[in-house]
């Protein structure tokens, strides 16, 4: 699979092991080149390129601050780019197809003394819902994930976990065809977190595309078929999430019975030990030289196993030696 | 690609009319409203309460008069039965005083004399005691005829059967003399429009904080455009105070119905006697009603940006402060140019926005001219949508953002140099 995202400056950034694959054939649902956003002379965003198509489950990573929100409020309108283009459905002005969009921000809001159907049909008729027609679905969103007796209370009333929910309902009321979720996952507990997965997967299920923007690595791992990790700014990877993990070699553990020898040689001087276990990457010449070594060194293996790089580790790589690279980069400006 | 469908998107008025219904249910239902309604209850007892006090203080100096132009004998002999009447009917009839002009003056003309509006006379009685003629205004010769026909007839006899009738000889106020009573329906005008817009745009302000409050604002903004989102909740707040004008209308019509004469009594103030606007009344209150909304409209919009860039109530009061300042200043302004007709300053009251529906209320009172009501409402109109878009650009620019998140090359340039 294959999200057809690239970035403008990935060949430059990330050196080998990384070439953008070639485009899906399915349409586009969001197209953004070279996004730019400063606020008060700060680059919020410096360049972003993404592509997603229809029906993709897709991950905005980042850590804090790194300007995902930002980035999502470019694409769906709410603020304009100061550089760059974006279209949705092929749309350069998203408003104009909000009925298509879905948008749940990061600071949930609803209004406290509207009861929980009504808040829905609400926010459905800001999409172009009929009142009428949002209060039934509604009620039938309600009904369907539980909360049906809770249907005629106040917002006010609810628990926040309730109120997110309902907030969540409010973004699908009017069957919308690209969703965009922002930090969904935050303040959910591990329950409710697991409910949200599910539905996510139900609206890719029925080819509604879905972009969230995490930075809790794993939510993307399970669900996204492609993500793009933002940090500073910049886009220092976009791709699918199996691209992601093989930027990073696998990771040997191994635990032997000697503490000392000359077997120590063989081993990647970026090996950690960790109790009795020795974490260190695979090499490039592979597993067999590494074996030989360490039988003829005496190591007196107990135990070894080679784990593929998870999308974490991927992430911690390519966003810190994104920052990395930016660090060296000011300096160097600066120093000029 | 995939092609616009006819329905993708509501229009703007579509938008705005999604949140003006929201915010029109929401604000109506709220203890808000009850707070809105309740506003001019308190100008008005305290007002009540101060011209109550005032009144019995002054009851004397302010007691209305009505002139005697009468032969000297018919002039004692009105006087002398009015305070013998007095004790029983106080304040029911007129301070009786003879017109010192009209003293031995045989071609003394009361309607000349009533047109200069030279003394301080409601009314003047003219003619004998058995014909007694009544010269004023149409509703003051109303109102005091009845007092002056029991004078007259206690005059006549200590014990009267019958009472002369009061012949009417109603006056026309001169050009000259109207213009400076209309300038009292100006200004009564302007004060209750200033009071309302500042009333509203109060209201309008402390709803979208609490929007911002309950973090919806960023929903709306991703849903329709945000100068849809202001629109709707301008028009939202201006149907409010439709609905508040009402109540206040009706209140006020039933306490009048109830005891208008007791009111005119105590505050000295008869609405019957305000001096027609030069446009006529009806038309008059038809301008009231769309300057207010211009009014509030222009003002509402300026809080509106105002409101939606601060963080907080407390930076929301920092903020209005000076356009609350601003607001008073054009206020005193339209207010100070209703005395100065075509000057440079009435018209720099007109031409700024803020100020213009001030000034053209004003103007409807004193000139009979109609178009130029068109042009300026034109004018403010074309202001309202510039503040509005204006506002909502700058929302957009400045407060969607998520803090200082990004890099500061320069900054960070400065640290490592």
């Amino acid at each position: 699979m294959d999200m057809a995202v690239s970035n403008h400056e990935t060949a430059g950034n990330l050196g080998t092991g990384w070439t953008a694959q070639p485009a899906d054939a399915r349409p586009l649902a969001i197209e953004a080149r070279g996004l730019v956003k400063s606020f008060d002379g700060t680059r919020a965003v410096d360049g972003v390129d993404i592509s997603v198509p229809e029906g993709a489950i897709y991950g905005i990573l980042g850590p804090n601050g790194a300007g995902k929100t930002t980035t999502l409020r470019m694409l769906l309108g709410i603020i304009d780019p100061d550089e760059g283009v974006r279209r949705v459905f092929g749309h350069d002005r998203p408003h104009d197809i909000g009925r298509l969009i879905g948008y749940l921000p990061e600071e949930r809001g609803l209004y406290p003394a509207m009861k929980c159907v009504e808040a829905i049909a609400f926010m459905g008729a800001l999409r172009g819902l009929p009142l009428k027609e949002g209060r039934r679905r509604g009620a039938e969103l309600l009904e369907r994930h539980g909360l049906g007796h809770a249907a005629d209370r106040q917002i006010r009333q609810l628990s926040k976990g309730m109120a997110q929910t309902v907030q969540l309902l409010g973004t699908l009321v009017h069957q919308p065809r690209l969703v965009v979720l922002d930090e969904p996952f935050s303040g959910l507990d591990a329950i409710n977190q697991g409910k949200l997965e599910l539905m996510i997967r139900a609206l890719a299920e029925d080819g509604v595309t879905v972009i969230f923007s995490t930075h809790v690595i794993h939510h993307a791992e399970r669900l996204c078929e492609g993500v793009a990790i933002i940090a500073g700014g910049k886009v220092p990877y976009a791709g699918s999430v199996e691209a992601a993990r093989d930027r990073i070699p696998a990771q040997v553990r191994l635990e032997t019975r000697a503490r000392e020898g000359a077997w120590l040689s063989f081993l990647p001087p970026d090996t950690r030990r960790n109790g009795d276990f020795l974490h260190f990457p695979l090499p490039e010449s592979g597993i067999e030289p590494l074996l030989k070594g360490l039988i003829e060194g005496e190591a007196g293996i107990l135990s070894l196993s080679i784990e593929r790089a998870g999308l974490h580790d991927a992430f911690v790589a390519i966003a810190g030696e994104a920052a990395a690279r930016q660090l060296a980069a000011d300096n160097e400006g600066a120093g000029a | 690609m995939t092609q616009q469908t006819p329905r993708s998107r509501l229009t703007a008025l579509e938008a705005a009319w999604v949140i003006a219904r929201r915010d029109f249910v929401a604000v109506l239902f709220s203890r808000a409203f009850l707070f809105f309604l309740l506003g001019p209850l308190f100008p008005v007892i305290v007002g009540g309460l101060a011209g109550s006090i005032g009144g019995e203080v002054q009851r004397e100096a302010v007691s209305i008069e009505v002139g005697l132009a009468m032969s000297s004998d018919d002039t004692a002999a009105m006087v002398a039965a009015a305070e013998g009447l007095a004790p029983q009917l106080g304040q029911s009839l007129p301070a009786l005083r003879p017109v010192p002009e009209a003293a031995g003056n045989p071609d003394f003309d009361a309607r000349a004399f009533m047109e200069a509006r030279r003394g301080n006379y409601a009314a003047i009685v003219t003619g004998t005691l058995e014909a007694p003629t009544l010269v004023g205004t149409e509703g003051q010769i109303a109102r005091w005829q009845g007092p002056v026909s029991l004078v007259a007839g206690h005059a006549l006899a200590a014990e009267p059967t019958a009472f002369p009738s009061v012949l009417p000889d109603p006056v026309a106020i001169s050009a000259a003399s109207e213009r400076t009573t209309r300038i009292q329906t100006a200004q009564i005008a302007q004060m209750l429009l200033f009071l309302l817009t500042m009333l509203l745009a109060g209201m309008v302000l402390s709803n979208l904080v609490e929007e911002k409050g309950n973090k919806i604002i960023e929903i709306l903004a991703a849903a329709i455009p945000m100068d849809a989102v202001f629109m709707g909740k301008l028009f939202a707040m201006l149907a409010v105070s439709f609905v508040g004008i009402a109540v206040w209308g009706l209140a006020a019509f039933g306490l009048w119905s109830a005891g208008g004469d007791a009111i005119t009594q105590v505050t000295g103030f008869d609405p019957a006697n305000l001096p027609a606007p030069a446009v006529g009344w009806p038309l008059f209150v038809a301008l009231g009603i769309v300057y207010f909304a211009m009014a509030y409209l222009l003002l509402g919009a300026l809080f509106l940006t105002i409101g939606s860039m601060a963080t907080s109530v407390r930076e929301v009061q920092t903020l209005s402060m000076p356009v609350t300042m601003l607001q008073l200043m054009v206020f005193f302004l339209a207010a100070y140019t209703i005395k100065q007709p075509g000057s440079a300053l009435e018209m720099a009251a007109i031409a700024f926005p803020l100020s213009s529906p001030f000034a053209m209320l004003a103007r409807a009172a004193m000139e009979p001219e109609v178009w130029t009501h068109a042009v300026a409402l034109g004018w403010q109109a074309l202001a309202v949508l510039l503040l509005v878009k204006g506002g909502s650009l700058l929302f957009r620019k400045r407060v969607m953002k998520s803090g200082g998140a990004g890099r500061d090359k320069k900054r960070r340039g400065r640290l490592t140099a």
